[in-house]
C-alpha cells in the first residue's frame, strides 16, 4: 500500500539539512509519497526507514518472471480489480500440458504445434508462453526423459509438475536454466521444494486445497526459507468456486495489502473440462479474472486464435487504445492513377482495411489520419476524424504528389463529411467508399 | 503460526431491477411462461457477498426470412429450419432458448422494403408457434424500425414483448408503443455509461416504469472492441450497485450477431492457417465473446449457433453451482 507524504515523513530524519535538495524532510517526503524521487537521495536516512519504506513501495502483488530471453514473460504487479480503473499489465502466460506417460510423437507433436504457433493481430505476433511437463508416470527417470526430449524442441520455458522431489530435482537438471516454474509446493513437501526452487532460480507454486489460511501461511514459511518468486494455486478448479476464489484474492492483495496472498496465480482449466468447450469456456473466465499462468490441456489454432485475442483485448490500455503511425501507406506497387483512400489510425481500423487492401490484389494508397487511435464513427462522433483533420493529413504526407487524378474515398460512415472535406481540399473529388471493410475490394474494382 | 484471512466483501447498496417479459394469458397475454432477470445485489456469480436471483437467460435469434447472408457455419446447422420464422422459432425452443428474438430484416430477399403489416403477421406467427416470451427488434434503421415497431406492439398488444432498439433518436415512438400496449423498450446506447443513464431517464420522463427497460450497452464482438463492451458493463454494473437509480436495468447482449459477422467467423478461405478451422472457430468466437460479457453483468445473452447456446446454457449452470 503506498504510504502518504506525512507517513513517510514521519520516518525520515526531521532535520532539514536540504542535501537532498529540498528545503524541508517534508518537502522530500511529499516528492518521495509522489514517486518523483528516489529515498536515496536523502544521505542519512535510517536502515529502519528504508526497509519499511521499500516494503510499503513494493508491489501488492509480486511481479513473477518466467523464461528466458525472447521467451521470458512476466506475470503479476498488477493494480486494478478492473481494466477501466486503469488497466491490466501482464498479460496471463498460456501453456499447454503434456505428460510423460503420453507416447513420444505425440508429446513431440504437441510441443511443435505450440512452438511455431503464432498469429499476428493488429500487427502484434501472439503466441502460447509454455510447456508444462507432467510427471503423470510418477517415475523421475522418465519425468527427466521427456523434459530432455522437450528441451531439444522448444526454448520455451516449462512449468514443471510433480509430486515427488526427486522427480523434479531429476528434470531440472535437463531443463537447461529458463527459469521454470515448479509445481507444487504443499505443507507436507515445502521444505524440499524451497531447496529445488532456489536451486533452479525458478518460481515455484504453492498449492494448497484447505483454504487462504494454510496457503497464507505457507507462503510466509517460504518466504523465511528464502524463496519469493510463489505462484498461487488456491485448489479450485470449478468455475463457480474458482471464480470467487480469484476474485478475493485479487482484493485481499489490493485492498487489504495483504502481502501472503500478493502473488499471481495459476490455472488449470482442462481440469474440471469434459469437453474442448468447457475448456474454452474456464480459460476465458481465467484471461478475464486474474490468472497469471493458465496451463492448457487441449491445443487447436481454431480456439488458441479466439483466445489470444481476448486476452489482447482484456489487456488493452482502455487510455491508449493500439494504433498505428498517420501517413500514407502503399498496397500492390500503387501509381499516381491509383485510388487513394482515408482512414484513422485506430489499429484494427487500420488493419481491418489494410487486409482487404492487401488481400484484393488492387494497387491502391491509404491515407491515415491521427484520429488519436478511434475507430471510424467514435472518432468522428469526438470530432477528431473531421474534414479539416482529413484535409491537413493529406497536406501533411503530400496526397497530392501521390495520384495524379486528385479523388480521395471516405469510408461510408463518415459521408456526411464529403461537402466540408471539398471545402477543405479544393480542386480534389470526394468519393464515398462502402461502410464495412469487407465490401472495398468490391468497390475498388468498380472504381 | 496460525494465520487468520478475512475475506474482504463489497456492501453493495443497490440492486439490479426485475424485469418480467412475456405475459400468460391470466396477465392479458397469450405466452405459456414468463421470464424474469435482474435482482442481483452483487457482481455475476460472487455468491459469498451478495444474490443472483435469477440466472442469465438464453435469447435465441430469429429473422423473417432466410438470412442467405448468414455465415455457412450457421446456415448448415440449422438447415432447412431457416426457410420458415415459425418453423424456425419452434427449433429455437427445442434447442432451450428462453426468448425467442425476432430480428426484423429492413427488406426480404429481392430488396423489397418490409412493411408493418408483413412485420406484424411475423409477430403474430411466432407468438402462435412458441410459447415463450418474444424480444423484437428492428433492421436498426430509427424511421422503419419505428414504422415496424409500431405496427408490431400494436399487433401483439398484451404480450409484454421487449420492443428495440430504442434510442435516442427514436425513443418517443419506441416507447409510445410500448406504453400503449403494454410492451417492454430495449434501451440502447453506444457503449457509454452516461448516454446510458441519459436514455433511461427520458424514457423514465416519458412515464414508461424502469420494470419495462432493459438496457442494450450495445455488442462489441471478441477481437471488435469486446474489450469496451466488457468494460462499460462493468462500470454500469458497479454504478448500479453503488444506487445509481438510472443504470439498475437488467442488460441484453446481441452476442450471435456481433460475432458472426465478423470475418473470423465467416471467412474460410484466403485467412491465415494459424486462425484454423473456420467452424470451430466461428463457434468460439460466439462462447468466447458471450462468456466474457456474461462475466461482465449480463442477464440475457441473444446467440445465434446451436452448439454455443448449448455450451452457454452449460456455462450458466456451472458458474450457478454454489
Amino acid at each position: 500500500m503506498a504510504m502518504s507524504g506525512l507517513q513517510i515523513y514521519k520516518l525520515l530524519p526531521k532535520t532539514n539539512c536540504k542535501d537532498c535538495g529540498f528545503p524541508t524532510c517534508l518537502a522530500f517526503a511529499m516528492k518521495l509519497a509522489a514517486k518523483q524521487v528516489e529515498l536515496s537521495d536523502c544521505p542519512h536516512v535510517s536502515d529502519e526507514a528504508t526497509e519499511a519504506l521499500s516494503a510499503a513501495a513494493a508491489p501488492p502483488i509480486r511481479l513473477v518472471k518466467v523464461g528466458t530471453g525472447d521467451h521470458e514473460f512476466q506475470v503479476g504487479n498488477e493494480t486494478v480489480m478492473y481494466r477501466h480503473e486503469k488497466t491490466f499489465f501482464n498479460q496471463p502466460g498460456l501453456a499447454l500440458r503434456v505428460k510423460d506417460t503420453e507416447d513420444a510423437g505425440t508429446i513431440a507433436s504437441k510441443v511443435e504445434m505450440v512452438n511455431d504457433y503464432c498469429v499476428e493481430r493488429v500487427g502484434i505476433d501472439m503466441g502460447f508462453n509454455a510447456i508444462a511437463i507432467e510427471n503423470a508416470s510418477g517415475d523421475a527417470g522418465t519425468f527427466a526423459g521427456t523434459v530432455e526430449v522437450v528441451r531439444a524442441k522448444t526454448d520455451l520455458p516449462f512449468v514443471l509438475i510433480a509430486d515427488q522431489a526427486d522427480a523434479l530435482e531429476a528434470a531440472l537438471g535437463k531443463e537447461g536454466g529458463h527459469q521454470p516454474v515448479i509445481y507444487a509446493a504443499t505443507t507436507d513437501n515445502w521444505e524440499s521444494m524451497a531447496a529445488i526452487a532456489k536451486e533452479a532460480k525458478g518460481s515455484l507454486v504453492v498449492r494448497s486445497q484447505d483454504g487462504f489460511e494454510e496457503l497464507a501461511e505457507l507462503t510466509d514459511k517460504l518466504k523465511g526459507a528464502g524463496v519469493e518468486n510463489l505462484v498461487l494455486d488456491p485448489g479450485s478448479r470449478d468455475l463457480a468456486t474458482s471464480l470467487s476464489q480469484v476474485t478475493q484474492l485479487r482484493r485481499l492483495a489490493l485492498k487489504k495489502n495483504f502481502r501472503p496472498l500478493g502473488y499471481p496465480i495459476i490455472a488449470f482449466p482442462g481440469e474440471a473440462a469434459d469437453s474442448a468447450e468447457a475448456e474454452i469456456v474456464a480459460a476465458t473466465q481465467y484471461i478475464a479474472k486474474y490468472a497469471g499462468i493458465i496451463v492448457m490441456d487441449r491445443f487447436d489454432p481454431a480456439v488458441a486464435y479466439p483466445l489470444l485475442t481476448l486476452r489482447l483485448n482484456i489487456y488493452t490500455d482502455p487510455q491508449k487504445p493500439i494504433s498505428v503511425d498517420p501517413g500514407i501507406y502503399e498496397f500492390n506497387s500503387p501509381t499516381p492513377d491509383s485510388p487513394m483512400l482515408v482512414t484513422t489510425n485506430f489499429s484494427l481500423t487500420y488493419f481491418s482495411v489494410a487486409g482487404e487492401l492487401d488481400g484484393g490484389g488492387m494497387p491502391s494508397w491509404l491515407l491515415i489520419c491521427d484520429a488519436e487511435g478511434m475507430s471510424v464513427l467514435t472518432a468522428w462522433a469526438a470530432g477528431k476524424f473531421d474534414a479539416e483533420t482529413i484535409a491537413k493529413a493529406a497536406k501533411t504526407f503530400g496526397a497530392g504528389d501521390k495520384v495524379a487524378h486528385k479523388k480521395i474515398t471516405l469510408p461510408g460512415h463518415v459521408a456526411v463529411l464529403s461537402g466540408e472535406l471539398e471545402e477543405e481540399l479544393p480542386g480534389w473529388e470526394i468519393l464515398v467508399g462502402p461502410r464495412e471493410a469487407v465490401d472495398i475490394p468490391a468497390y475498388l474494382k468498380a472504381w | 503460526m496460525a494465520v487468520t484471512v478475512e475475506i474482504p466483501k463489497e456492501r453493495w447498496t443497490g440492486t439490479i431491477r426485475e424485469v418480467t417479459l412475456g405475459a400468460t394469458a391470466d396477465e392479458g397475454g397469450t405466452r405459456a411462461k414468463t421470464v424474469t432477470v435482474g435482482g442481483e445485489t452483487t457482481l455475476p456469480f460472487l455468491y459469498f457477498e451478495g444474490e443472483m436471483p435469477h440466472l442469465p437467460v438464453i435469447g435465441i435469434e430469429i429473422q423473417n426470412g432466410y438470412p442467405a447472408d448468414w455465415s455457412s457455419v450457421l446456415l448448415d446447422a440449422w438447415g432447412d429450419a431457416l426457410q420458415d420464422t415459425a418453423t424456425w422459432a419452434k427449433k429455437a425452443e427445442e434447442l432451450g432458448a428462453d426468448l425467442i428474438v425476432l430480428n426484423l430484416r429492413g427488406a426480404d430477399a429481392d430488396g423489397n422494403p418490409t412493411t408493418g403489416e408483413q412485420a406484424a403477421a411475423t409477430v403474430k406467427a411466432v407468438l402462435g408457434a412458441t410459447g415463450l416470451p418474444i424480444v423484437v427488434k428492428g433492421p436498426g434503421q430509427a424511421e422503419l424500425d419505428n414504422k415496424l415497431l409500431v405496427a408490431v406492439a400494436e399487433a401483439a398488444s398484451g404480450e409484454r414483448l421487449a420492443l428495440g432498439l430504442c434510442e435516442d433518436k427514436n425513443y418517443r415512438t419506441i416507447v409510445a408503443g410500448a406504453l400503449a400496449h403494454g410492451h417492454l423498450v430495449v434501451a440502447s446506447s453506444p457503449i457509454d455509461v452516461n448516454l446510458a443513464k441519459q436514455l433511461n431517464i427520458l424514457i423514465t420522463d416519458m412515464r414508461l416504469p424502469l420494470e419495462r427497460v432493459l438496457m442494450d450497452p450495445t455488442t462489441g464482438a471478441l477481437g471488435y472492441g469486446l474489450e469496451y463492451t466488457y468494460s462499460v458493463m462493468e462500470r454500469l454494473r458497479i454504478a448500479a450497485l453503488t444506487g445509481d437509480g438510472m443504470t439498475q436495468q437488467p442488460m441484453i447482449c446481441f452476442v450471435g450477431e456481433e460475432s458472426w459477422r465478423q470475418k473470423e467467423s465467416r471467412t474460410s478461405e484466403g485467412v491465415p492457417e494459424e486462425w484454423g478451422d473456420i467452424e470451430k472457430r466461428g463457434i468460439t468466437w460466439e462462447i468466447v465473446t458471450a462468456t466474457a460479457l456474461l462475466e461482465s453483468g449480463a442477464d440475457i445473452l441473444v446467440l445465434r449457433h446451436p452448439e454455443s447456446i448449448s455450451v452457454v446454457r452449460e456455462t450458466i449452470n456451472r458458474l450457478a453451482a454454489q
